[in-house]
Parts: C-alpha cells; structure tokens; sequence
C-alpha cells in the first residue's frame, strides 16, 4: 500500500515537467547560451583543480627559460606548452590558477552585492515613501560616479588589494539589484495573489521573502549573470591599473599590467591573459542572454 | 511637462548635495592626517602644521567646513593640487577638451557603425548576416578593453607602423590651444602635416573607447527596431503598399531611435570610466589619465575635485536626457 502510494506519485512526478526541466527547455533553444554554458562549466572546473592541473607552481621563476614562447613556436619547450613570462614563470599554470581569482572575484561580488541590493530594494518597495525615496537617492548617489572611477577611488581609500577590489565593484554593482528588485516589487505589490495573502493574515516578513520575492526573481537572476562577467571585467580592470590583484598573483589582469612592456617582443604573455577574460565573459554574457530568454515570460510561446 | 521639469530638478538637488557630501567626506575617511600626507617625507614643524590646520579650517566644526565646502564648490573652487600648486577647477577644465574629443570621436564611430548595423541585422532577423553581426556586438560588448587596446597597438603600431603608440600629436608641431581641441588647433595652426598627425593619434584611442558603446548601440537598434516592425502602423504601412525601405527608414527608425538615443546619453558614464583605461593606455593627456594619476600620486584635492565634476558631468547629462525624453515621449511625462 505504502509502496503503492510512493510509487503513483513518482508517475506524477514525471508526467509534469519540473521547472528546472522546463527552464532548461527553453535555455536549450539558444544555442548560444547552452555552449556559454559549457564554457562556464569548464572554467568552473579550472578554477576548482588549477593546483592540481596545473603543470607548474604559478609562482615558481625557472630564470633559465625567461620569455620561452609557446610549444609549438620555435625555441618553445613542451615542459612550458604555453611558454613563459619575463621572470620564467609558467604561463598555462598562471592563466589555469587566474581562473581561480576570477571565479573568486565573480561569486563573492555577486553575492554582496545582489543579497544588499534585494534587501534594500525589498525594503524600499514595501517601506512608506520617505524612506523609499532616501534609498533610491542614495543609489542614484552612487550611480552618478562612473563605475569603474568610484571603484578606484574607494580602493585608493581603502588600499589596493583584490579583498577591497572587490568590495568597490559590488558597492558600486549594487544599486542595479535595488532598482531592479523595487521595480518589480512594485509591480507585484498590487496584484491579487499579494492582496489574498495580506487578507489571509501574512506577516510583513511573509510577504516580503515568501510571497512576493520569489516572483521577482527572474530579472533579478539575469542580473546577476551579467553582473559576474561586469565583476571580472572591472576586477581585470583594477588589476591592470595596479589597483586590484598584487604580484606575482596570477590574477589575468594584473598578468597584463606586468606584461606591458613587452607586448612588442613578446605576443603570447600579452595576448593569453586577455584571451582568458575575453572567453569567460563572453560565455558568461551568452549565457545571460540565454537566461534572459528562458525567464522573460512575455517571450514564451506556450 | 512643467510638472515633469519640476519632478525631475526634485530628484536631482538632494543627489547633488548627495555627491558633494560624499566627496567632502572623501579627504576625511582617507587613512592619515591630510597635512601630514601633503608635508610629503620632508614633515613639518609643529607651528607650521598648526598654521595650516586653521588655513584649511580642519579646527571648525564639521558642519561649518561643510559649509565653506559647498558654497566653494558652488563658485568653482575645488581647492589647489598638492603637486602643481594650481587650482584643481582650472586644471580640470584645461585638460577636459582632450577628454571630450576623444568622446566625441568614440561616439560618433559608435553611432556611424552601431545603427546600420542594428537596423540591418533588424531587417535580415535570424538570417547569417544578423546572427553573424549580433555575435560580434557580444563579442565587443564583453572586451576588457585595455587589453584590446595593448592588440590593437601590436598589430597597427607595431607591426604595420601605421599610427602611433601615445599622445595627441607628434613633438615636431607646436601650436598654442584655441579650442583645446587638437582636430580643429591643428588645421587653424596651417602647419603641413599636423591635422594628419593629429587623426593618426586620434584613430587607435577612438577605436577602444567606442567598442563598447558600438555593441551596446547595435544590439539596443535591433531590439527597437525589432520591436517596432512588429506594430500595427507598420502592418498598415504596408497593406498600403508602401515601399519597404520608407517603412523602415522613416516609420520604423523614427520611433526606434527614441530608446536607442537614450542609450546614447546614458553611456556618458560609461564612456568616462572607458576614458580612465584608454587615457592611461595611450598617453591621453585628459581627465581619465589625470586622475587614475592623482590617485597614485596621492594628490587628495585633485581626486575630491575631479570626481566631483565627473559625477555632476553625469548627472547633468542624465538630467537632459530625461528632460529630452519626457519632450519627446508625452507617456513618460504623466507618471
């Protein structure tokens, strides 16, 4: 009987898609962001074993073989398969261990910035209109400073480091999450299921996190993916104008800085780090487009 | 629409007060004492360091110092460099022009490809040619661009020689600033050579700057464009038989261009913070590369000043923006 019972529901289960399997219909049919995706994943991947995949430690100078260009260029030397940098560090095991400070730098101010701006936007949304017109202009405070020179700043104020790169890119990220969150706030706030849920007695926390927030989240995941690759541009960035990443961290931007000089003499230690960026945002950009598509309901045909 | 303006200079004042706050508080939140930053390693006497406490009025209260701040900003006095000794306001404003011929360029390069290019993709959807250009807009869109602009240098200037590697004009001219901008200094100079000299350091920097506006501008005129060719005037247009290039030149366009010129004006900032990379890459004497230098020369008042009338450049170009939309789109007006 009981047996029975579990079973019937797993018939159930499979005859309605979830929407995981739904989602993952739609995403499917841009084919753009399903190979994003994959992209995504292999980097992921990277970044998770550089130190156990990489052939050499990031940091290890073989001073012999200074400036080896790669493999299968001549003079180049298969122990060092994407040649060497000025000081005969291995170039793959630096881009392969970049992946990890990109990564790094992608969660961490994704994460601040989106958990702060939907907090703030949540608040804004449903706080009376003083309070939600002091949150606004704060932010319209902070997007008044370009981006990039707010971030800068705030890392001359605090000192450059990729700890306080970071935390300038998501202040300066985070008031995207509060408008996009108070914008749909707003526009969830008067519709029918909010006012039932009110009637039947729900708190202001429960309508806040369980009612409403769950239906403003497919903007807000876009975003999010877009503001990852943002995040490693401007972390990038940062590291180039000497105010992110510190040497010898293999950071990609920061690789490119110390490579400057020798961009005429030597092509692959200027060209691989900047490749590195471009592909991850890239197929991060792809894959947020492709999430966009999947999530934005007006462009489902169903 | 009187309400709109209103409605609008109402959002506008408490954020500019906002900005000047946050860059008086910028000196104040620095670590260390402003003084002894600007005595250099050299230091000071005790008598000297008092003499200047009460000069920059550090012993007022902290109201009145923002006070003096705000009515000093608001009469063009930012305060003098540690470095060159010279107001922070007249620096700014002598380096600026460099900064907006370089926009000015990157801009109108964005524009000259980003549109057709949008509005064929638009008009060819799901075909090769608009998959193929819409690729290459993400591509733009995800550059970090100074490291398009270190390739862009191996190819063009190392290994073709075509145009130079930094600045806005070979040494051998010299002429005095009229305008400020090198294009039109150039040709009113007379002198052989130099307005040639002057495109050829424009080309490289012009490129990077506007890559990014370029594939932003592209893929927002497909969208419009896209958007519009699906509306019933322009079924109509066609019912009546209209030929397809007057549908789409004049009826389409027209109303696509209203979110496009949007973009537009809001990409002021980002082209700033373009200019502050391509500036410091290629030796640009203008606003970027003079403050990312500030910032590493410690120059305190010269960041306060020059992030001040960058921000306040911004928000005054958003504020026109919007007043130009609500003047040309009425619906935006009664909200």
């Amino acid at each position: 009987m009981d047996h029975a019972l579990s079973k019937e529901v797993e018939t159930q289960v499979e005859k309605r898609p979830g929407r995981l399997s739904e989602f993952w219909f739609y995403f499917r049919e841009n084919r753009g962001a399903v190979f994003g995706f994959w992209v995504f994943v292999v980097f992921v991947f990277i970044a998770a074993t550089a130190p156990w995949i990489a052939p050499h430690d990031p940091t290890q100078q073989f001073r012999e073989f200074a400036l080896i260009p790669p493999a299968w260029q001549e003079g180049g030397n298969w122990s060092f398969p994407l040649g060497t940098d000025p000081l005969g560090r291995d170039m793959l095991s630096r881009l392969l261990n970049g992946a990890r400070y990109s990564f790094f730098v992608g969660i961490v101010v994704v994460v601040v910035a989106a958990s702060g701006g939907i907090l703030l936007g949540l608040l804004a949304g449903f706080s009376p209109k003083w309070l939600d017109a002091i949150i606004m202009r704060l932010m319209d405070i902070i997007l008044a400073f370009p981006s990039l020179l707010l971030a800068l700043v705030l890392v001359a104020i605090l000192g450059p480091s990729l700890l306080n790169a970071m935390i300038a890119i998501a202040i300066v990220l985070q008031p995207h999450y509060v408008r996009l969150t108070r914008a749909s706030v707003i526009g969830e706030l008067g519709k029918d299921y909010v006012t039932s849920a009110r009637v039947a007695g729900a708190g202001l926390w429960r309508l806040m996190f369980v009612t409403v927030l769950p239906n403003c989240l497919a903007p807000i995941i876009v975003q999010a993916a877009l503001s990852f690759s943002t995040a490693i541009l401007d972390a990038a960035a940062l590291g180039f104008l000497g105010m992110g990443a510190q040497p010898p961290t293999p950071e990609w931007g920061t690789m490119l800085a110390e490579a400057r000089e020798f961009i005429l003499r030597a092509w692959w230690v200027v060209t691989l780090p900047g490749l590195a960026i471009l592909i991850t945002v890239l197929a991060i950009n792809l894959m947020g487009d492709g999430l966009r598509d999947a999530l934005d309901p007006k462009l489902k045909r169903s | 629409m009187l309400r709109y303006v209103l409605s609008r200079f109402a959002t506008f004042l408490p954020t500019f007060i906002g900005v000047t706050l946050i860059s008086f508080a910028f000196i104040r939140v620095l670590p260390g004492d402003p003084i002894i930053v600007m005595a250099g390693e050299r230091g000071m006497t005790q008598e000297r360091y008092d003499e200047l406490v009460v000069q920059f009025g550090f012993d007022r209260p902290i109201l009145a110092q923002y006070w003096d701040y705000l009515t000093g900003v608001l009469q063009g006095d930012l305060g003098n460099s540690y470095v060159t000794k010279r107001p922070v306001w007249d620096e700014f404003f002598a380096l600026f022009p460099a900064t907006l011929e370089l926009s000015i360029c990157a801009m109108i390069f964005a524009v000259a490809l980003g549109l057709p290019a949008g509005v064929i993709a638009a008009m060819n959807r799901g075909k090769f040619f608009d998959r193929t250009l819409m690729s290459t807009a993400l591509v733009g869109y995800s550059m970090p661009i100074f490291w398009w602009a270190l390739l862009l240098i191996i190819v063009f200037s190392g290994n073709l020689g075509w145009t130079p590697v930094s600045g806005r004009i070979d040494l051998l001219y010299y002429f005095d600033d009229v305008t400020g901008f090198m294009l039109i200094d150039s040709l009113i100079s007379g002198q052989d050579g130099a307005f040639t000299s002057a495109v050829r350091h424009l080309i490289l920097p012009t490129i990077v700057l506007g890559t990014i506006p370029l594939a932003v501008i592209a893929r927002q005129t497909r969208s419009a464009m896209l958007e519009v060719l699906g509306e019933d005037y322009i079924r109509t247009a066609r019912a009546k038989g209209l030929p397809p290039g007057r549908i789409n030149g004049l009826h389409a366009l027209r109303n696509a261009l209203i979110p496009v010129i949007t973009v537009i004006g809001l990409s002021v900032g980002t082209l700033l913070a373009g200019a502050i990379l391509t500036e410091t890459i290629f030796s640009w004497p203008g606003i970027g590369k003079w403050m990312v230098d500030s910032i590493f020369r410690r120059d305190y008042p010269v960041v306060q000043g020059g992030l001040l009338l960058i921000a306040v450049m911004v928000m005054v170009v958003n504020l026109t923006v919007d007043l130009l939309y609500g003047l040309i789109n009425p619906k935006i007006r009664k909200r």
